[in-house]
């Protein structure tokens, strides 16, 4: 800041006013990231080391499991969303309004009573296996399972795939679907080489909003996978609220865990020609 | 333009939201035509376009293409392009795959489809622009694009729709030039929508006039222009003055306080009618001795003509004229009888 | 097509069913007459009562509430003023600001979370409604940023000009023409911080320390424990209220919508 020179048009302000945002975005958001930093790559005394990151390995499976498991819910997310976007983007006025203020509503809801909603439906007691009773089947092990942490995962992100999805759907006018069909080409032709191509900004933005919450997730592998189906982000949270605290072994983990992250939006950042405003909601 | 009849629309109606689009069209379009449906906004012209095109379904009615009934048939299945309003390229393709795109669909071979191409980029004169990003092109080099892609599928017909709205004056005529062009060397069908009434005479075989989902006139510019069947289509194409008047008899008519003679007949005897002159028509002249005197209110120069509005008879006339007039003038006017169109008086 | 539409509107309702299938569930348990999740004994509105009495909840609405607007405000003032001046500076300083401005937004919530926890253990900030307040204000900011900044770069810049032709100093120039302005992008980074704040579980939940704690935080523990339909009533009182915003809130931008395209006119 101090660095750059600041051309003051004399009919015009300057940057001066961002200045108290940057002193709070120093001291908030950079300083805290290079504390994580540092309690990982230091032991106790404050020495250098790689112990910590070394003793994160131990809890490789658990990492592989928060990808694996992420991963496929990403996928879930996509295949449902897609045409449900497509669908939306199409209609008009009214219905279209409707339609999308519906679909968006079930994320203004809290996140905690939504997983908590499927808890009493799982359950061995629950809703779907007292209605399975009627039949004499069961009663199915849902709960508690990888199955029920994948469910919690799509249904509580999946608004975030429907949302950049839907939005960049919305700019692939009609004009350029009917002129697809009038140059010959029947309806999965024009997905495949019109509508696919041109929605994959909205895929990747999608992607990255829905893999990067539920790789780091601790809520819903404790509420829907029990103790048995841990998460990075409930190991994370061991460390700093658990009954040990453990902060160097916790940034660790931490700084593993971003470096996932940042890998995985770096990959998704090939297929964006976007700008960042655009894409966060 | 041929005698056969390629396209037939058969008592077509369009209702959409309870409304009536399209309230009953019949019309008949022949093979290397050129036909323009020119007509207001919101008069159904794009409409039934696209009910050629098979985007748009018709509520009842039939449409035939080459003899075949083809309700229902998808536009993918259709032998006819279109050229759409705002172009409608591929954002995601360059010119070439742009252009190559139908064929690509046809799964031609790749060294037919390249030399089609080429020979449609030369045609609308965008050789070496093969590679470029659409991005990157002007309104009229997008216009051109979106003509090869229709054009290199070699359809029977064109549908056009208001293609060059977004074009400046300049470049607009030059592009009605190439279209006429096109359509002449490559002997095909286009069918073209405007609102602009100077662009449909330029290029059109024939026209066809219409307002609120109805057809109103159908036949040449000159047709249209010399002999409007309404005071719709006379206040539309041109410029006019339209009048009350009263048919006398036959080849008389009464108007502005003096009678002249006409060449219209088969109106009643003392009928109210429209009467529709042209502003290039009327011969102006001395204040005495013309039939209809009046002042001058205001004189524009024009470039090709002065136009100039005189205030006579409780009428604002329109005058076209090479001769200048000065404001507060008082003039004579007078009109041969050839020039003086009659009417029937539009229900209202 | 016909079948196309058909299957396309029974895709539609299936996903729809999906989506709301929990949300009924709780909505319909919140009037159940006992306990139990999973059978309905009875119509009551004895939770919905209970839940009125219950001091921690009331409690910790409260303590969201303040948070929430409090930190809105300051995210409001500190975020506008970061619009500004970023919207004067060179490409390679704003890249750099911005990207570190986006990265709460970006990161996964647990590590800002933790890093915010590790910084107030460092400065020895006392854990509660300071550590709270602090900690939402940094995820608000950006936020407001992001509905301020299109709407200074979508301002003509010619109005600032013309107000300094006419006679103002940079000062009021700027609060008589700039101000009004953006003012929309102003509102609703606002109310876009205000929700984000109601609705944060998991920085909340990293420094809001043992003694105070915001709705979201008490409803994980209500969770925890799940004994009581109250959570179900909780449910329905929420869900009803962001029905209520979302409608209010498109059908007046509808109404203004709907002036304008009149004004427009016709086509085809």
């Amino acid at each position: 800041m101090k660095g750059t020179s600041v051309k003051k048009n004399k009919s015009s302000w300057g940057v001066l006013p961002s200045i108290p945002y940057i002193a709070w975005m120093v001291t908030f958001i950079i300083i805290p990231l290079g504390m994580v930093a540092y309690f990982a790559l230091t032991n106790a005394q404050g020495q250098f080391t790689l112990e910590n990151i070394a003793r994160g390995g131990e809890h490789m499976s658990v990492l592989l499991r928060s990808i694996k498991l992420a991963a496929i819910a990403t996928a879930l997310c996509v295949v449902i969303a897609y045409p449900l976007a497509y669908i939306l983007s199409r209609k008009q006025g009214f219905q279209k309004q409707t339609l999308s203020i519906m679909v968006m509503l079930p994320m203004w809801m809290n996140f905690l009573l939504r997983t908590y909603a499927w808890m009493t439906i799982l359950e061995n007691n629950g809703l779907i296996n007292k209605f399975l009773s009627l039949f004499g089947i069961g009663p199915l092990q849902m709960i508690n399972t990888q199955g029920a942490v994948i469910l919690g995962m799509v249904y509580n992100y999946i608004p975030f795939m429907i949302l950049p999805l839907y939005t960049t759907m919305c700019k692939i006018g009609n004009d350029v679907i009917e002129a697809a069909q009038d140059l010959g080409g029947s309806p999965l032709q024009v997905m495949a080489k019109v509508v696919i191509p041109l929605s994959l900004p909205g895929v990747s933005t999608g992607i990255t909003m829905v893999f990067v919450p539920a790789i780091s997730t601790f809520i819903i592998s404790k509420m829907l996978g029990g103790g048995t189906n841990q998460l990075i982000g409930d190991i994370i949270e061991l460390q700093f609220l658990g009954n040990s605290y453990n902060p160097n072994l916790g940034s660790a983990i931490s700084l593993v865990l971003m470096v996932v992250v940042l890998l995985c939006m770096s990959i998704m950042s090939n297929f964006d020609d976007e700008e960042m405003e655009g894409r966060i909601l | 333009m041929k005698d056969n009849i390629l396209i037939s629309l058969k008592d077509i109606v369009v209702e959409f939201d309870g409304q009536r689009i399209l309230k009953g069209i019949n019309l008949d379009i022949h093979d290397e035509e050129f036909v323009t449906f020119l007509g207001p906004s919101g008069c159904g012209k794009t409409t039934t376009l696209r009910i050629i095109g098979g985007f748009v379904e018709p509520t009842a009615g039939d449409i035939y293409f080459d003899g075949k009934k083809i309700n229902g048939v998808p536009p993918y299945k259709r032998n006819v392009n279109t050229v759409f309003q705002r172009y409608a390229l591929f954002p995601h393709l360059n010119v070439f795959d742009n252009v190559a795109f139908g064929l690509n669909i046809k799964k031609m071979d790749k060294k037919v489809i390249a030399q089609k191409v080429k020979e449609m980029l030369k045609l609308v004169g965008l050789v070496g622009f093969e590679n470029r990003n659409i991005n990157q092109l002007s309104g009229g080099q997008q216009q051109r694009v979106a003509i090869a892609r229709a054009l290199v599928n070699e359809p029977k017909v064109l549908l056009l729709d208001e293609p060059l709205g977004a074009l400046d004056l300049k470049l607009r005529k030059e592009m009605q030039t190439e279209l006429m062009r096109i359509q002449k060397s490559l002997k095909i069908t286009f069918i073209y929508v405007t609102h602009d009434q100077e662009e449909a005479l330029t290029m059109s075989d024939r026209v066809v006039v219409m307002k609120d989902g109805e057809i109103q006139q159908i036949g040449t510019p000159q047709d249209i222009y010399n002999e409007p069947k309404n005071a719709f289509v006379a206040d539309f194409i041109g410029e006019s003055n339209i009048i009350d008047g009263v048919m006398y008899e036959d080849f008389e008519v009464e108007f502005a306080g003096q009678a002249f003679k006409c060449v219209d007949k088969g109106f009643a005897e003392n009928e109210r009618v429209d009467v529709v002159i042209r502003p290039e028509d009327i011969i102006v002249g001395d204040y005495e001795t013309s039939p209809i005197s009046g002042e001058v209110e205001s004189v524009i120069f024009k470039g090709v003509h002065y136009e100039m509005s005189v205030d006579a008879h409780g009428y604002q006339w329109l005058i076209h004229s090479t001769q200048s007039q000065e404001v507060g003038a008082h003039i004579g006017m007078n009109v041969r009888p050839e020039d003086i169109h009659i009417m029937k008086k539009m229900e209202v | 097509m016909r079948k196309s539409k058909w299957f396309s509107s029974l895709y539609v309702w299936l996903v729809m069913v999906f989506l709301y299938a929990p949300i009924a569930v709780l909505i319909i348990f919140s009037f159940n007459d006992s306990k139990s999740r999973n059978t309905w004994t009875g119509f009551t509105l004895r939770w919905y009562q209970e839940l009125f009495h219950d001091r921690v909840i009331i409690q910790s609405f409260v303590v969201m509430m303040v948070v929430a607007i409090i930190s809105s405000i300051i995210a409001t003032i500190l975020g506008t003023l970061a619009a500004i001046g970023l919207s004067k500076m060179n490409k390679k300083l704003k890249s750099i600001v911005m990207t570190f401005t986006y990265l709460p937004m970006i990161n996964p919530e647990i590590i800002t979370g933790v890093a915010l926890m590790l910084l107030f253990i460092y400065l020895k900030m006392e854990f509660g409604m300071q550590t709270l307040i602090v900690a939402h204000i940094t995820f608000n900011v950006p936020y407001v940023i992001l509905n301020v900044l299109p709407k200074l770069k979508q301002m003509d810049r010619n109005t600032y000009d013309a107000a300094l032709d006419l006679g103002c100093n940079s000062f009021t120039a700027f609060t008589k023409v700039v101000i009004p302005e953006i003012m929309p992008g102003i509102v609703s980074g606002f109310l876009m911080a205000l929700t984000y704040s109601m609705d944060d579980f998991v920085i909340s939940y990293f420094v809001s320390g043992a003694s105070i704690q915001t709705l979201p935080v008490a409803i994980y523990s209500m969770t925890r424990r799940r004994v009581s339909p109250k959570i179900n009533a909780l449910s329905t009182i929420m869900f009803a209220v962001v029905l209520l915003v979302l409608l209010v809130y498109n059908l007046a931008g509808s109404r203004v919508e709907k002036t304008g395209r009149r004004k427009q006119g016709g086509d085809r």
